[in-house]
């Protein structure tokens, strides 16, 4: 081969580079903690979870658990050498194990170590617990009657005079919608390894998306520092934010154990217990009083967030916050005034998942206009344009910062041009009127995201690369892989920087040993974050590789160019692996941590104000639905969707993200319904009795598509844009399509108000409710 | 006298497995991971709802091996005697290279997380073996089983429609050397009777119905495992001592179908899958019923027997079975009786069956000429759920318009599967008309009290039990409109 034609790279950015783990994946040879095999002498741990809602604890005979077959023995709090206590909010409220109190049904009372998991499980049913039950309320409506104590401080955000926008206002409404939360259901379970080594250290094998924050648990629980604790993750079995806290708990009982009895223990609930005892998406029931005119233009929106926080705060303050974040979606309020209650009720506390309230804060804008819609007698998509952004004015959030980026004009206009919505909607108008039973139902509803974490020190990370002598590449950094791809991208990236095939990078672990401190992977930032800062850390060894190429080949710096395969200095071409074999010898470093915090953003909670987000993404889609009017059952026949990702990094993992979010989404707002018994128990704890998306399930038309024109405004890397969250908010579409099929059978004069889950229930249910309206 | 063997024989992979000291509620996900240390299969549920532990199980049917996806989480070892287990571990060729399915998943994005992606990975194996080329519709309902919560599983039904353009299943390993694997098979099945384990370790793999009927005669507190997919949670999730067991699925004259002019009899150990052909092509609605009844795993493991014979309030083939006017035998021993199956179920968790009796077949009378009948299933999801309710309605209408016979009978409006008694008291005697159809939907609340909980409320139930008979006059006048989804 001539030295002067340079290899061509195997992938780079913006190519469709299958998921790294996939012939992994396939071959059930990628290894999840449960399939490590464990060193010897490991025991197991499981939790004991309380049978009541609310209650004291009188007494707990552990006799029959001690005497159990295979029990090594138990962990109380009494065990807890350092803090009983696993709170990501630092509020010092949620204890590993709960001592004088329980609060909700599932709450951990103590952990059995037996020889097995199955030995530990059996034992952890035989304790005798003696309670002394109290009032119990689980729901937000019950919480509110009960004086609406709060887990954490309320926020309010407001912009312009409330009260005059209202009054002022052509016409008013008022209403409310309940909105269901959601679980994770992850397939992989909760789950941890604890390995104890010598002094004080122990490594943790997590389930988690905050590595750095299972340390921290970690060492709190045992009274250690940091440094002395190593928490490894090298890939979760799904994540939705149900593993952002919620290992915690997990990793500190196996931590427990493990030093207790100076052997490795692994912990993993059952599934029912998992859904029983860790947090979901919170419930939320929104109050709202809005004005507008005949044209539909929102003159004002007042609103109140009531969120079923559960026991203890969580992560339920940023949780609700985000939800006010989102009370716009995509549309300006000239006057806005909302308000957050993120209450305590005795259920699990809940917690992040995918979207982090913004799903529900726009949810309940949608609702808004859609009673507008009906009160008017206008096609929805008619009021959602009234009231957009503008791209140069009434272009102010409720939070005071401008959008700048503002897209989403040409989304709507191009989608409903190639979903063909308008002649679809007309021919469904057309069809419902000679359908008695079956009625159809169209609906285009717009997704405005805000990228960044709302706790401005969370928005920074870390990588660490090394350059071997033989050029193969090592890479670290803070983010956490669970599915998403962000370690393939990541790989891109480094791939791209250094022009050299994918194969020459190899993907760590995520490991607190390698990069520190690292914020959870979430809020959709784990490409724009770990992207960056692995680009930082390329950066700084291509500096140093085209110094010492500069010199060896004596050519002036600039001469010095990045090609595929290699570098030209001057005429010469030297391979990259050539490249690393001669800085070595020239004691050169080939390694380099590299750093990158968010620019431009900043937040005053304290006065509602600042610029929370460094950018949005911006979606549309449109649904189509048919109802059973005699069963409420329905089909979701077609769904087209435009997202915007900026440019993307990797078209197809952003696709696979779409089109996930998109159906998650849509499980979150059909079948997936939370019920709790009136004794305060999950009764929905297990997919027989929990329903996510089958693949049968999916919309019989899915055309899902990117726009491909989109490009960040803001220097991102590769200017792309965050994706994990954005795209399940596409699914209120199907909400809105469901409620005017409903809407239907009463003429379209009267709105359906659907709560969510819009089960078959609530569709049939709405039908007779309308047609009873209709009749007078 | 039966002759005895003491060890559970049966092919995993390409190894043969003898067990003499299995326990008889160790699943076969538990011994995979734990003994075996193959952990590619996943438990995600532990109950057989999620697919994660879907692993392929063959047996000998008539000259032939058929191979079933099966959840392992709740097949227990003591059921595998005389199988061919085939796990994920199996599938990637001796050279590294992934088979032509693992290449289809990989090459269209198919997995994220991968957690469930294995379980993924078998049952679509098990459809591209009987299936190479299959319809979306066909890859959906092989994956009803299967959850994934990352991909929105467009890319697995991509995945699924391009397997045969990585390969064929005529160069697969379990077609190649089908041969071998069938005598290797029927020399494990030897019709002797397997026993291991003392007392409440006790496993009884009987050698014929004939030995089962004397075994359980003699041991009536055994519990009698059929395809597990109930019992497999009294195990997995409620934590139930269930030995001494009798496993049963394996009896071929228990798979038994007869058909003559009249009726068709199904024998106790035939599976939802087994019957599908025959109860969709001798009943009208049934073969919808039946593939919304739990998830191709379930259905291949899961009997018509045991879906009586648990008696579950809310089980999917007895409202249509009863409706049809079905009769049960039972046996114990030697002893036969016939029963009508309606009578069965005597109350919740409590059926006409006597210690040491077991449901031996159930007959349904085919549906008489000029007769109009459907069943309908009403679940928050549409596929793989249990029933809110589900109702079956049968009318004669004579010559004169007049509604000669009506029978009416639902799961999940009461404590046991039930005919609408009063309803069909409204109806018989009637002209068939919307007026009488009007009179008979106010009766239900008498023939029916329905609870509330988790699948539906109780005026959602009554509601629409009533809105069925609504449907099911408007279809049988012509008028009828039904939910359907529309795939290519």
């Amino acid at each position: 081969m001539n030295k002067h034609e340079a290899p061509i790279a195997l992938a780079s950015l913006h190519t469709s580079t299958r998921h790294d783990s996939g012939p992994k994946h396939v071959a059930g040879t990628a290894e999840y903690i449960d399939d490590m095999i464990e060193p010897a002498g490991t025991v197991h741990a499981y939790l004991a979870l309380s049978t009541r809602a609310h209650a004291e604890i009188v007494s707990i005979d552990y006799a029959a658990v001690k005497a159990a077959l295979g029990v090594i023995g138990i962990l109380t709090a009494e065990d807890i050498p350092g803090e009983n206590d696993v709170s990501p909010s630092h509020k010092h409220d949620e204890p590993v194990f709960a001592t004088d109190k329980v609060h909700f049904w599932g709450q951990p009372l103590f952990a059995v170590v037996a020889e097995t998991r199955d030995q530990a499980r059996r034992a952890a049913h035989l304790a005798k617990v003696e309670y002394r039950e109290l009032q119990h309320h689980t729901d937000v409506r019950a919480a509110q009657a009960a004086g609406g104590k709060l887990v954490t401080e309320p926020l309010k955000l407001e912009r312009g005079d409330i009260e005059a926008g209202l009054a002022a206002a052509p016409h008013r409404l008022k209403g409310s919608i309940a909105i269901g939360g959601q679980d994770h259901f992850y397939l992989e379970g909760h789950i941890a390894m604890a390995v104890p080594g010598e002094d004080e250290d122990v490594t943790v094998f997590s389930s988690t998306q905050h590595p750095s924050e299972v340390q921290l648990m970690v060492a709190q629980v045992l009274a250690i520092r940091h440094h002395a604790v190593t928490v490894n993750v090298r890939r979760m079995g799904g994540g939705f934010g149900g593993k952002e806290t919620q290992g915690n708990l997990f990793a500190a009982v196996a931590a427990l154990a493990a030093k207790k009895w100076n052997r490795a223990c692994k912990i993993r609930p059952d599934r029912d217990d998992d859904m029983t005892a860790t947090g979901k998406r919170h419930d939320f029931v929104v109050d709202y009083d809005v004005g507008y005119d005949d044209s539909g233009k929102i003159h004002a929106v007042d609103a109140v967030y009531g969120a079923r926080a559960g026991f203890s705060s969580d992560l339920s303050g940023p949780v609700t916050d985000r939800a006010l974040f989102h009370a716009d979606n995509a549309y300006w309020y000239p006057a806005v005034r909302v308000r957050s209650e993120p209450l305590y009720t005795n259920t699990v506390s809940n917690t992040a998942f995918r979207g982090f309230g913004g799903p529900q804060g726009m949810m309940a804008a949608e609702r808004w206009i859609e009673d507008i819609a009906y009160a008017l007698g206008k096609d929805p998509l008619e009021i959602r344009r009234a009231n957009f952004y503008g791209l140069d004015t009434n272009n102010v959030t409720p939070y005071h910062q401008t959008v700048e980026d503002n897209i989403i004009h040409r989304i709507v206009d191009e989608l409903e041009a190639s979903a063909d919505y308008q002649a679809r909607r007309a021919a469904i108008l057309s069809y419902n009127q000679g359908s008695p039973i079956l009625k159809k139902g169209i609906a285009l509803t717009p997704v405005k995201f805000g990228i960044s974490f709302t706790a401005t020190w969370y928005n920074q990370a870390g990588a660490l690369v090394h350059v071997y002598k033989d050029g193969s590449i090592h890479l670290s950094h803070g983010g956490t892989e669970m599915g998403q791809g962000l370690y393939i991208k990541v790989a891109q990236v480094l791939a791209d920087a250094f022009g050299v095939g994918l194969d020459v990078v190899k993907i760590m672990a995520t490991t607190t040993g390698k990069v520190p401190n690292t914020s959870a992977t979430a809020a959709s930032s784990g490409s724009d974050l770990n992207g960056m800062a692995a680009y930082d850390a390329a950066r700084q060894i291509k500096e140093r590789l085209t110094a010492h190429a500069a010199k060896l080949h004596q050519v002036a710096e600039a001469e010095v160019q990045w090609v595929q395969g290699g570098i030209q200095a001057g005429a010469r071409f030297v391979p990259f692996a050539e490249l690393a074999a001669s800085a070595y010898l020239n004691r050169v470093q080939l390694s380099a941590a590299g750093f990158y915090q968010t620019p431009k953003i900043h937040w005053d909670r304290a006065t509602g104000r600042g610029h929370p987000f460094y950018y949005f993404a911006y979606g549309a889609s449109v649904s189509e639905v048919t109802i059973d009017t005699l069963t409420g059952e329905y089909t979701v026949d077609r769904v087209d969707i435009l997202h915007d990702v900026g440019k993307s990094l990797n078209p197809a993992i952003d696709i696979g993200q779409v089109e996930g979010g998109f159906i998650q989404g849509m499980g979150w707002l059909t079948t997936e319904e939370l019920v709790w018994d009136d004794k305060g128990q999950l009764r929905t704890k297990a997919p027989s009795t929990y329903k996510i998306p089958l693949a049968s399930d999916v919309p019989a038309v899915f055309n899902v598509r990117l726009a491909e024109w989109s490009a960040n405004a803001e220097p991102t890397i590769g200017r792309s844009k965050a994706v994990g969250e954005p795209p399940l908010m596409l699914a209120m579409s199907v909400v809105e399509a469901l409620s005017m099929a409903v809407a239907a059978v009463a003429d379209y004069g009267i709105a359906p108000r659907l709560d969510t889950p819009v089960t078959p229930e609530r569709v049939l249910m709405g039908c007779e409710r309308l047609k009873r309206e209709a009749r007078g | 006298m039966t002759e005895v063997s003491g060890a559970i024989r049966f092919i995993l992979n390409d190894e043969e497995i003898s067990l003499t000291d299995v326990k008889p509620d160790t699943t076969l996900l538990d011994w995979l991971r734990l003994d075996r240390r193959l952990r590619g299969s996943k438990e995600g549920c532990a109950e057989g709802d999620c697919g994660a532990c879907t692993v392929l199980v063959g047996r000998l049917m008539g000259d032939d091996i058929v191979y079933d996806s099966v959840t392992a989480c709740i097949r227990f070892v003591g059921s595998l005697h005389g199988t061919h287990v085939v796990t994920v571990e199996h599938l990637r060729g001796k050279d590294g290279v992934l088979h032509p399915v693992q290449q289809a998943m990989v090459d269209h994005h198919g997995s994220q997380c991968g957690f469930c992606t294995p379980g993924f990975v078998m049952s679509l194996y098990g459809l591209w073996m009987r299936d190479p080329d299959p319809s979306q519709g066909a890859i959906e309902k092989a994956l009803q089983g299967n959850l994934c919560r990352c991909t929105g599983y467009a890319p697995i039904i991509r995945a699924g429609k391009a397997i045969s353009s990585h390969g064929r299943p005529e160069a697969d390993p379990l077609w190649a050397e089908r041969i071998a694997l069938k005598s290797q098979i029927a020399a494990i099945n030897d019709g002797r009777r397997v026993e291991i384990g003392e007392g409440a370790d006790r496993i009884i793999v009987p050698g014929s119905l004939d030995d089962f009927a004397a075994i359980y005669e003699a041991n009536p507190d055994a519990t009698i495992v059929n395809g597990s997919t109930d019992v497999g949670l009294w195990v997995t999730k409620f934590m139930r001592p269930i030995g001494p067991v009798i496993f049963i699925n394996h009896l071929q004259e228990l798979k038994r179908i007869a058909e003559n002019d009249s009726e068709v009899r199904f024998y106790a150990g035939v599976s939802y899958s087994e019957a599908l052909p025959v109860v969709a092509a001798n009943f009208p609605d049934m073969g919808e019923l039946w593939n919304r009844i739990a998830g191709e795993q379930i259905r291949n493991m899961g009997t018509i027997g045991g879906n009586i014979a648990n008696g579950s309030p809310i089980g999917d083939t007895p409202p249509p079975f009863i409706a049809l006017g079905a009769k049960l035998h039972l046996r114990r021993g030697e002893h036969r009786r016939e029963i009508k199956l309606e009578d069965y179920f005597l109350a919740y968790g409590k059926q006409d069956r006597q210690p040491g009796e077991f449901v031996e077949s159930v007959t349904i009378p085919r549906l008489p000429e000029g007769e109009k009948f459907a069943v309908y299933k009403i679940s928050k999801r549409r596929e793989e759920d249990i029933s809110a309710l589900c109702g079956a309605f049968r009318v004669f209408v004579n010559d004169a318009g007049l509604v000669g016979m009506a029978r009416v009978a639902f799961g999940g409006m009461a404590a046991t599967p039930k005919r609408a008694k009063a309803v069909e008291a409204a109806l018989v005697g009637k002209p068939w008309t919307q007026a009488t159809v009007d009179a008979a939907m106010a009766v239900f609340g008498e023939d029916y009290q329905p609870i509330s909980d988790m699948r539906a409320s109780a005026d959602y139930r009554l509601l629409t039990a009533r809105n069925l008979l609504q449907r099911f006059f408007l279809e049988t006048t012509g008028h009828g409109q039904r939910l359907r989804r529309e795939v290519a």
